[in-house]
C-alpha cells in the first residue's frame, strides 16, 4: 500500500508538487494524469526517492520512506525513453537487478527468458539495445523493471515516445502484463486514453495539485471540475437554458456516475446553475435526432467527421458525423444525444 | 540574485528535509573532491602565491611600485609588443591555412583522408622543444631552406606557431563542420543563394562558435608559448613567458617576473572566459549528423581547398623530414653517429647522463605524472559533471570546474619556479625530491584530462544512473553501470594525451629536473644551446626519438577515435 501524505516538492521559488495526498492499495494501477509541466513526473521521482520532499511523507506499507535511498526502496522505475544500458545486451539489461542480488547465472537466464516471453520478445536476449525499435526498447525496459520483482512499479510516460498505433497496442499489452503479474504500479501520463487503458485508479493533476482522485470509471463519468473535464476529453460546456435544451425533456443525461448529480429533471438542470459537459461523441448526426442546427465546420478524421454545429437555441457544440464522404459544411443537420459522454459539473 | 540564493541555502539546512538519501553519495563525492583540491592548493596555489608574494611583498608589506616600473621598461614593452603581434599574426595565419584544410578533411570524402588528418594533427602533440629543433634544422645554415636567411629572425617563430596550432583549427572547426546539417545549406541554395551567399549566410554563422573558440585557443597557445620561442628566438625575440624565465633565472628579478606573471594570468583568464563562452555556444548548436551522410566527393570547385591542404601537409612534413634527414647526417655524410652518441654518457661534457638515461627518466616521470593526473582528473571530472539541485552547490561545482582550468592560465615557468621557492622548507622540503617533476607535469596535464573527460560524463543522461538505482544498484554501482562503459575509451585517450604532454613538458621541468636526472626535452635544450655540429646532431637525434615515442602514443590514442582530445 502506497500512501502519500501532503507531499510537497519545490525547485527554488516554484512549487512542482503542492501538498499531494494519495493512496494506492496493493495490486492496483494508478494513473497520474496531467498536462506536461503539471508536476506529475516530479511526484513520481519523489516516490522513487530521486527528489527530496520539502514537506509531507511517502509511506510504503505504513513505513515512512524518508531517508531510504532509491536503491533500497525495492521499487522499479521505467522512463519514457527506456534508458537501457547501451553497452549491455538485452539479456544483461533485463538481468541487471538479478545480478545485483547475486542470482546465479542459470536462474538468471531462466528468468530473463521468461520475461522476454512475457513482453513478447522471445529470442532477443543477445541483441544490443541500439538494434531494437522504440517499441521493442520499451518492452525490454518493462521486462528489466519487472525482473526486479518490484513492490511498486513506477512508469514515467512509458509509451509517449512511440507512434500512435504502437502506443495503443502496447498500452493493451502493458495492462495485461500488469494484471497477470499482479504488479502494483503508478503510471504517469498526459494521454487520457493511455491512462484509461492501463490503470484502474486515477489521479488528475493540474498545476502541481491533485484535483481529482478515484477509479478511472468515476473520473471518466464525473469529472470534478471543468479543467478536469477538458483534460479528459469533454469539449462542449453548457449552462442554463442551453443545457436544458440539450439535455431534453426526457432527461437523457448520464446520471449513473456516483459522485455526480442525483436523478434530476431537465428543468432543475436549467435552474440550479450547474454545467452540462459533453464529449464530442455524445452528439451524433442522426436524421431522427431531437436537436437541429447548421454545420459551421467539418474536419474529416480517419473514420468519422468532427463537426462544429450551431444548434438552434444552444450555440456551437462539438459533434460527430460518421460519413467523411458527405460535404456537410453549411448544411442543416439533426443531432441525437447519447447519455454516455455527458456529465454535470458543479457550476 | 544573492537574496534568493541565501534563502535557498537556509532552506537546504532547514530541519525536516529528507536529505539523507542524497547527501550520502553527495558527502562521499565532496570528500573525494578534497583530494584534488588539496593537490591544487599545495602544488599550484601555494607555489604561484609564493612566487607572487616574492614579487609584491618583498618585506612583508604590499609593494606595488614595481608594476609601473616594470611595465615602463623599454624591454618589457618590446616583449609585450612582440607577444601581442606575433600571437595575432600566428592566429590569423593558422586560421587562413586551417579553414580550407578543415573543409577538405572533414567535409570531403577521398582516399587517404585519414592519413592526411593524422599528419595535420601530429604537430600538436610534438614536444615544443622538438618543434623548435625542427625549424632550426630546416632554416639554419646547412638546412634545406638555410639559404633564405630566416634563421634567427622572427619568421621561424611564426612558422612554428602555425605548424603547432594547425591541428587546433582543423580539429575544432572540422569537427563542427562535419556535424553540420547539410540541409540548411541546401535549403538556402534552393531559395536562390549562390555558393558565396550560402557560405556567408549559413555556413559561416553556424561555424562561428567553433572558429572563435579555435582562434582563442590558438592565440592562447601562441602568447604563452615557451619551448618554441626559447629555442628559436634566442635572446633577440622573447614573449612574456620566456621573459619570465629570463628574469627569474638570469637576472634574478623576481619582482619583474611576478608582475609579468600576473599580467599574463589576467590576460589568459580573460581569453579562457571567452573560449568558454564560445564553447558553450558550440555545445548548444551542435547537431550531429552521420559523418558519412555529410561528407561528399570532391568536385571541381573544391580544387583550391585541396591545393591548400596539400600545401599544409607539405608544410607539416617538410620540417619533420628535415629533422629526420639531418639527424642522419654529420660532416656531409650519412651516418648513425648522432644516434650512437645518445647511448654514450661521455659523448659530450654538456650532459651528465646519456640521452638513453634521459629517455628512461622521461618515461618514468611521464608514467608517474600520468597516473597522478588521471586519478585526480577522474575525480574532478566526476564531481564537476554532477548537477546538484541547490543553486548554491551548482555554483560551487562550477567554481571547481574553473579552478582546475587555472594551470592552463599560469605560466608553467611560474609554477616551476614557485615550486622551488615555496616547497623548500619543512614540512614540505621537496627541492631534491624526485616527486617534484611528475607533480609539476601532472599539474600541466590535469586541465587537459578534465577537459577531455568532463564533456563525456556530462553527455550521459543522469537518468541512466537513476534507472540503475531504481533497480536496486547502490550509488557507486549505478555510476559504474551508467558511466563506466562510456568512459572507457575517453579514459584511455586522456591517458595517452596526459602521457604525451608530460613527455614533452618543458617550462616547469626546466626548473625542477635535477641535473643528474634530466628529461629528454631538457637534454635537447641543453644540447642546442651549445655550439658545435655534434651537439646539434645529438639534439636532432634525440628529438627524433622523443617525437617517435610521443607520436606512437598518440597514434594509439587516435586509433580509438576519440574526437574530444585536443579540443577543449
Amino acid at each position: 500500500m502506497l500512501q502519500l501524505d501532503d507531499v510537497t516538492v519545490r525547485f527554488g521559488a516554484t512549487t512542482a508538487v503542492d501538498d499531494v495526498s494519495l493512496s494506492l492499495p496493493e495490486g492496483h494501477v494508478l494513473a497520474v494524469l496531467g498536462p506536461s509541466g503539471c508536476g506529475k513526473s516530479t511526484l513520481l521521482r519523489a516516490v522513487a526517492g530521486l527528489e527530496r520532499l520539502d514537506a509531507g511523507a511517502v509511506r510504503w506499507d505504513g513505513r515512512d520512506l524518508r531517508g531510504v535511498p532509491t536503491h533500497e526502496r525495492g521499487f522499479a522505475l521505467m522512463f519514457q525513453d527506456g534508458q537501457l544500458f547501451a553497452h549491455a545486451s538485452v539479456a544483461d539489461n533485463i538481468g541487471y537487478a538479478l545480478r545485483l542480488r547475486r542470482v546465479g547465472a542459470a536462474e538468471r537466464r531462466r528468468r530473463v527468458d521468461e520475461l522476454l516471453e512475457l513482453v513478447g520478445l522471445p529470442g532477443y536476449g543477445a541483441r544490443r539495445p541500439a538494434t531494437l525499435s522504440g517499441g521493442e526498447q520499451q518492452r525490454v525496459a518493462l521486462a528489466r523493471s519487472l525482473a526486479a520483482d518490484p513492490g511498486l512499479l513506477l512508469l514515467d510516460e512509458p509509451l509517449s515516445a512511440l507512434d500512435r498505433s504502437l502506443r495503443e497496442r502496447l498500452a493493451g499489452d502493458l495492462r495485461e502484463i500488469l494484471v497477470t503479474t499482479g504488479t502494483t504500479a503508478v503510471l504517469v501520463t498526459h494521454d487520457h486514453d493511455e491512462a484509461f487503458t492501463i490503470a484502474d485508479r486515477m489521479a488528475v493533476m493540474l498545476a502541481s495539485r491533485v484535483v481529482q482522485e478515484g477509479t478511472t470509471a468515476e473520473v471518466w463519468r464525473a469529472p470534478a471540475t471543468r479543467e478536469v473535464a477538458e483534460f479528459i476529453g469533454f469539449e462542449t460546456f453548457l449552462t442554463g437554458a442551453a443545457a436544458g435544451t440539450v439535455a431534453g425533456p426526457d432527461q437523457q443525461v448520464d446520471a449513473a456516475a456516483p459522485p455526480g448529480p442525483p436523478q434530476q429533471t431537465a428543468a432543475s438542470a436549467r435552474t440550479d446553475g450547474r454545467v452540462l459537459a459533453l464529449r464530442r461523441a455524445a452528439l451524433r448526426v442522426d436524421p431522427s435526432g431531437r436537436l437541429e442546427g447548421v454545420v459551421r465546420r467539418a474536419v474529416a478524421v480517419s473514420d468519422a467527421v468532427h463537426l462544429t454545429v450551431d444548434v438552434d437555441g444552444v450555440g456551437e457544440v462539438a459533434a460527430l458525423g460518421d460519413d467523411p464522404g458527405v460535404h456537410l459544411e453549411g448544411r442543416r443537420v439533426r443531432l441525437a444525444l447519447e447519455a454516455r459522454g455527458t456529465a454535470y459539473l458543479p457550476g | 540574485m544573492a537574496l534568493p540564493t541565501q534563502a535557498q541555502a537556509r532552506h537546504t539546512r532547514a530541519p525536516g528535509r529528507g536529505a539523507a538519501y542524497l547527501s550520502g553519495p553527495g558527502v562521499a563525492l565532496g570528500l573525494a573532491a578534497l583530494v584534488p583540491l588539496a593537490f591544487l592548493a599545495v602544488f599550484f596555489l601555494l607555489p604561484v602565491g609564493g612566487m607572487l608574494a616574492r614579487g609584491f611583498l618583498p618585506e612583508g608589506r604590499l609593494d606595488l611600485s614595481g608594476v609601473p616600473e616594470v611595465l615602463g621598461r623599454a624591454r618589457t614593452l618590446r616583449v609585450l609588443w612582440f607577444t601581442l603581434w606575433s600571437s595575432l599574426a600566428g592566429t590569423v595565419l593558422t586560421l587562413v591555412l586551417g579553414l580550407p584544410v578543415a573543409f577538405a578533411l572533414y567535409r570531403l570524402r577521398f582516399p587517404g583522408r585519414g592519413l592526411l588528418r593524422a599528419i595535420v594533427v601530429m604537430p600538436f602533440v610534438l614536444p615544443t622543444v622538438v618543434v623548435g629543433v625542427m625549424f632550426r634544422s630546416l632554416l639554419s645554415s646547412g638546412g634545406p631552406l638555410g639559404s633564405l636567411g630566416w634563421d634567427g629572425t622572427w619568421v621561424p617563430i611564426l612558422l612554428a606557431f602555425v605548424f603547432f596550432n594547425l591541428a587546433v583549427v582543423v580539429r575544432t572547426v572540422g569537427g563542427m563542420w562535419e556535424g553540420l546539417d547539410r540541409r540548411a545549406e541546401e535549403s538556402a541554395a534552393a531559395l536562390g543563394a549562390d555558393p558565396w551567399q550560402v557560405w556567408r549566410t549559413v555556413t559561416l554563422p553556424a561555424l562561428a562558435p567553433a572558429v572563435v573558440s579555435a582562434a582563442t585557443l590558438v592565440f592562447l597557445f601562441c602568447s604563452t608559448a615557451f619551448g618554441v620561442v626559447l629555442t628559436l628566438g634566442g635572446l633577440r625575440y622573447g614573449t612574456v613567458e620566456t621573459e619570465i624565465y629570463l628574469l627569474t633565472t638570469q637576472f634574478l628579478d623576481l619582482r619583474g617576473a611576478a608582475v609579468l606573471s600576473v599580467l599574463q594570468l589576467v590576460a589568459v583568464v580573460l581569453m579562457l572566459a571567452l573560449a568558454a563562452r564560445a564553447r558553450r555556444a558550440t555545445e548548444g548548436t551542435r547537431r550531429r549528423v552521420g559523418a558519412r551522410a555529410a561528407a561528399r566527393r570532391p568536385r571541381r570547385h573544391d580544387i583550391p581547398a585541396l591545393a591548400v591542404t596539400a600545401l599544409a601537409v607539405g608544410f607539416v612534413l617538410l620540417p619533420v623530414g628535415s629533422l629526420v634527414v639531418r639527424s642522419l647526417r654529420r660532416g656531409g655524410r650519412w651516418t648513425l653517429e648522432n644516434y650512437r652518441a645518445l647511448t654514450d654518457p661521455d659523448s659530450t661534457p654538456v650532459l651528465r647522463v646519456s640521452v638513453v638515461e634521459a629517455v628512461e627518466n622521461s618515461l618514468r616521470t611521464a608514467v608517474d605524472a600520468t597516473v597522478l593526473a588521471m586519478v585526480l582528473g577522474l575525480i574532478v571530472a566526476v564531481v564537476v559533471s554532477r548537477r546538484p539541485r541547490a543553486a548554491g552547490w551548482r555554483r560551487v561545482v562550477a567554481g571547481l570546474d574553473g579552478a582546475f582550468m587555472l594551470p592552463l592560465g599560469i605560466s608553467a615557468v611560474t609554477v616551476g619556479f614557485g615550486f622551488l621557492i615555496t616547497l623548500d622548507r619543512p614540512p614540505l622540503d621537496l627541492r631534491t625530491s624526485p616527486v617534484l617533476v611528475p607533480v609539476a607535469q601532472a599539474m600541466v596535464a590535469l586541465p587537459l584530462v578534465v577537459r577531455t573527460l568532463t564533456p563525456v560524463l556530462r553527455s550521459i543522461d543522469p537518468r541512466q544512473r537513476e534507472a540503475a538505482a531504481a533497480l536496486g544498484a547502490p550509488p557507486w554501482r549505478a555510476a559504474w553501470t551508467a558511466e563506466g562503459p562510456v568512459l572507457a575509451r575517453p579514459v584511455l585517450a586522456a591517458t595517452g594525451f596526459a602521457f604525451a604532454v608530460s613527455l614533452g613538458e618543458f617550462g616547469a621541468t626546466a626548473f625542477l629536473a635535477r641535473p643528474d636526472r634530466p628529461t629528454v626535452p631538457v637534454v635537447i635544450y641543453q644540447l642546442i644551446s651549445r655550439p658545435g655540429a655534434e651537439h646539434l646532431g645529438m639534439a636532432l637525434a634525440a628529438s627524433v626519438v622523443l617525437a617517435v615515442v610521443t607520436v606512437t602514443v598518440m597514434a594509439v590514442v587516435e586509433r580509438l577515435r576519440v574526437g574530444s582530445v585536443g579540443t577543449f
